[in-house]
């Protein structure tokens, strides 16, 4: 009734094969890019932007560019912390470097200087796979944040090791550092989410995207068909990096302000963005956006109600915000194995026939 | 789902009123892996302000609003709940920890809001020329490293020239802060100094052998949290003498000594303030706040070193804020009213006696140029069978001809970065 696609016919492979092709779902997608271009700005607070859309964004595209390589390519990584520090670092040394630089350009050349990174890690995917690539991207993930914290070079001989963005200007706008107003710091995040969103989406139903699931469901038949395993897992690898990349970068130079790789991009960021794909759902730009959501929202939501909404003591509150998210993660994995994405495509399943399902 | 999750945010966010107190937030840890130090500073802090509540009706006649915010010690939660908190007229933060310091050092100082990072945070901070409204009094890390050198010289009359010391430290932004003082230090002094980082606390096994091997005359420590603790057991275990031992403030309390045991007697540590519940205030506390059932927590921190830490804490803030008060003759103060007064803040013996702290910290003034106070510290040692810190020195000053320049040096890095002008005419 509400969302349905009969009487939709398509005339040209154009309109068949577009992104969207059920005229609902394209409307309503656009509906919110436009909302969240054109409307948000007007409304958010720091606090909302800092606390939770901010975040959301960043690790939303930490997430899809882990989705490219662990949920369409099958390559499992555990080294996503290590190469946002990667994307920050370089961020920062760019930044400092050519002082007159767009923070744009700043933002993507160190995704680009992550890509080649994770090209380097990527190699001893051609030899292994599962469990032993987990491994062996764990220890990327220990050796970039040692990097980070071992050679003054890279933080500027500061005493600390810390990193602090500074400030840019765009148009006479703060657009990087403390001074960046709510807004800009939204709309620029937001820019890099939407066009790496699309691009995911194109690359994906494109051939690289059906070489690299070929490789995730069996390499080896892949390979029989004329798929070669090392362009696709080596430009997944790079393709990803870049994403996590560019969202090291921004979470630098847009949300903290100032890092420490040990401190920011410790090994529970790698998990926490295995775990935003995993409960979205993996191989899926849907279950990406989804899951990062859930896992950021989610924990201020609660500390919200029950701190400031049932007055409970923050340390109580605190112990069950752990137990409730981590309930909660079990429940909709025995639920739903596959995650949001498959619940999504479910609940759409049955709206098609809604209200008359026999 | 992402849109509603916003929308009951900002339903939330917009429900909290601005309250007309002088609004003391606390950024807080009760829960995570740093639980352990977290919780009695916490309830020293909060039960310090029910004291100032209960006793005197809060400071100047205007009541405290004090909010706790739990941060589990991890910067995103520190960011949130300074935004979250910000609103509310917040005086002052205090982050207790040292990565949301940096992250809140420029937010703060753009949304004009001081910071009291005491002995922790960026150490070159106390250059106030460069840092206008961050704040590190009474004592920073290289103020401690300062004070261990010269407890070292103290016990080798004056000549510590070819002696070893090791560093063994967090693998941190914390960790790491005193190693350009030592280094300097070690130049000046003529003793060879080594790094030892730890980069997950509990495991320090490898570390400790280098220590045995290399026989080290000194060791000094900068940990946090379950790394106190396994240092000094593996300390014991290599038969290390515990009065060469000298861990930072952080590393002084009684949960980092009491799992080794009689093992730990003698190990020393830095002490920012006097430990024990032997005060005139622990009087005042007990009828105002325990007996009333106010007690923070537990109650079951009063007496133990980051207790008082808390204490203190939150007495250097309150009486900031009753010196604004004073000097703008206004009770309602104001953030920056706040900031002019950190600025000119003193406090001496009589006062902290008038407190009912007496001999408890040391007097010190804060200006416009220097935010760090005088950087002193004094030492403390463990007694195991007693179960009892013991001051073993006076407060002692440090060598500020070392310590002055490197502040300059990385204020100025910091500047230059962030291209800000130098106050302070």
């Amino acid at each position: 009734m509400l969302y349905r696609e009969v009487g939709e016919f398509k005339t040209s492979y154009q309109s068949d094969q577009q992104t969207f092709p059920i005229t609902s779902d394209r409307l309503v997608v656009l509906s919110l890019i436009f909302i969240a271009f054109f409307v948000i700005p007007f409304f958010i607070t720091e606090y909302m932007a800092s606390a939770i859309v901010l975040p959301f964004l960043i690790f939303g595209i930490a997430a899809l560019g882990l989705n490219i390589l662990t949920g369409y390519c099958g390559q499992v990584s555990l080294g996503s912390g290590g190469f946002m520090a990667v994307g920050a670092y370089s961020c920062y040394k760019i930044m400092t470097s050519f002082p007159d630089l767009n923070i744009f350009f700043c933002v993507i050349l160190s995704g680009l200087v992550t890509g080649v990174v994770g090209l380097a890690f990527g190699l001893p995917s051609l030899r292994i796979k599962g469990f032993y690539l987990a491994v062996s991207t764990l220890a990327a993930q220990f050796f970039l944040v040692w990097a980070f914290t071992k050679f003054p070079w890279f933080f500027n001989f500061s005493a600390s090791g810390q990193i602090t963005a500074n400030e840019r200007l765009m148009f006479d706008i703060p657009v990087s550092g403390a001074n960046v107003a709510a807004p800009v710091a939204y709309l620029i995040c937001l820019i890099f989410f939407v066009s790496l969103a699309f691009i995911a989406r194109n690359l994906t139903r494109g051939s690289l995207g059906r070489k690299w699931m070929a490789i995730r469901d069996m390499d080896i038949a892949a390979e029989i068909i004329g798929v070669n395993p090392l362009t696709a897992k080596l430009s997944a690898f790079c393709i990803s990096s870049i994403y996590i990349g560019i969202s090291g970068a921004l979470l630098f130079c847009l949300y903290f302000g100032a890092v420490e790789a040990g401190d920011a991009f410790g090994i529970d960021k790698s998990f926490l963005i295995l775990f935003m794909i995993i409960i979205g759902g993996l191989g899926s730009i849907f279950g990406s956006i989804a899951g990062a959501a859930f896992l950021v929202a989610m924990p201020v939501i609660l500390k919200n109600i029950m701190v400031d909404f049932l007055a409970w003591p923050v340390d109580l509150a605190s112990h069950f915000e752990f137990l409730i998210i981590g309930a909660l993660i079990v429940f909709i994995l025995i639920v739903e194995p596959h995650g949001f994405a498959m619940l999504w495509r479910i609940i759409k399943e049955k709206l098609r026939l809604w209200p008359f399902p026999h | 789902m992402k849109f509603k999750s916003i929308a009951i945010a900002l339903a939330l966010t917009v429900s909290t009123p601005a309250i007309a107190d002088l609004t003391f937030p606390n950024l807080t840890y009760r829960t995570g892996a740093f639980a352990v130090s977290g919780i009695p500073y916490a309830d020293g802090f909060a039960d310090y302000m029910t004291l100032l509540n209960e006793r005197d009706g809060g400071i100047g006649g205007e009541k405290v609003n004090y909010i706790e915010c739990e941060t589990q010690y991890k910067v995103e939660k520190g960011v949130e709940c300074y935004e979250n908190t910000k609103g509310e007229g917040s005086l002052v933060y205090q982050p207790m920890s040292t990565g949301i310091t940096y992250a809140l050092i420029p937010k703060a100082t753009s949304d004009g809001i001081p910071i009291l990072s005491m002995g922790y945070g960026r150490t070159s901070a106390a250059n106030g020329k460069v840092f206008s409204h961050i704040f590190n009094y009474p004592a920073n890390y290289w103020v401690g490293a300062s004070v261990v050198v010269k407890h070292m010289l103290d016990e080798n009359g004056g000549n510590i020239k070819g002696k070893k010391l090791a560093l063994v430290h967090l693998d941190a932004a914390y960790g790491r802060e005193p190693i350009p003082t030592l280094e300097a230090l070690a130049k000046k002094h003529g003793f060879e100094l080594t790094t030892i980082p730890v980069a997950y606390g509990a495991e320090q096994k490898s570390q400790w052998l280098q220590i045995r091997r290399e026989k080290h005359d000194y060791v000094t420590m900068w940990g946090w949290g379950v790394m106190n603790p396994s240092a000094i057991q593996e300390a014991a275990n290599i038969r290390f003498p515990m009065d060469k031992f000298i861990g930072i403030w952080w590393s002084g309390s009684e949960g980092d000594v009491l799992p080794a045991g009689d093992a730990a007697n003698g190990y020393k540590s830095l002490a920012l303030h006097n430990t024990g519940n032997d005060f005139p205030i622990y009087a005042d506390l007990k009828k105002h706040v325990y007996d009333k059932g106010l007690a923070s927590g537990a109650g079951d921190q009063s007496g133990t070193v980051l207790y008082n830490r808390g204490i203190y804490s939150a007495m250097l803030v309150t009486e900031a804020a009753r010196q604004a008060q004073k000097k703008t003759g206004k009770s309602k103060i104001s953030p920056a009213d706040m900031r002019d007064a950190m600025e000119a803040f003193s406090i001496d013996e009589a006062r902290m006696t008038a407190l009912g702290l007496p001999n408890f910290a040391p007097s010190f003034s804060v200006s416009c140029e220097n935010h760090g106070g005088n950087g002193i510290a004094a030492i403390q040692q463990w007694d195991a069978t007693a179960k009892t810190w013991k001051m073993v020195t006076d407060f002692i000053e440090a060598d500020m001809d070392v310590i002055s320049p490197l502040i300059a040096a990385d204020s100025a890095a910091y500047a230059a970065e962030n291209k800000i002008k130098e106050r302070c005419g």
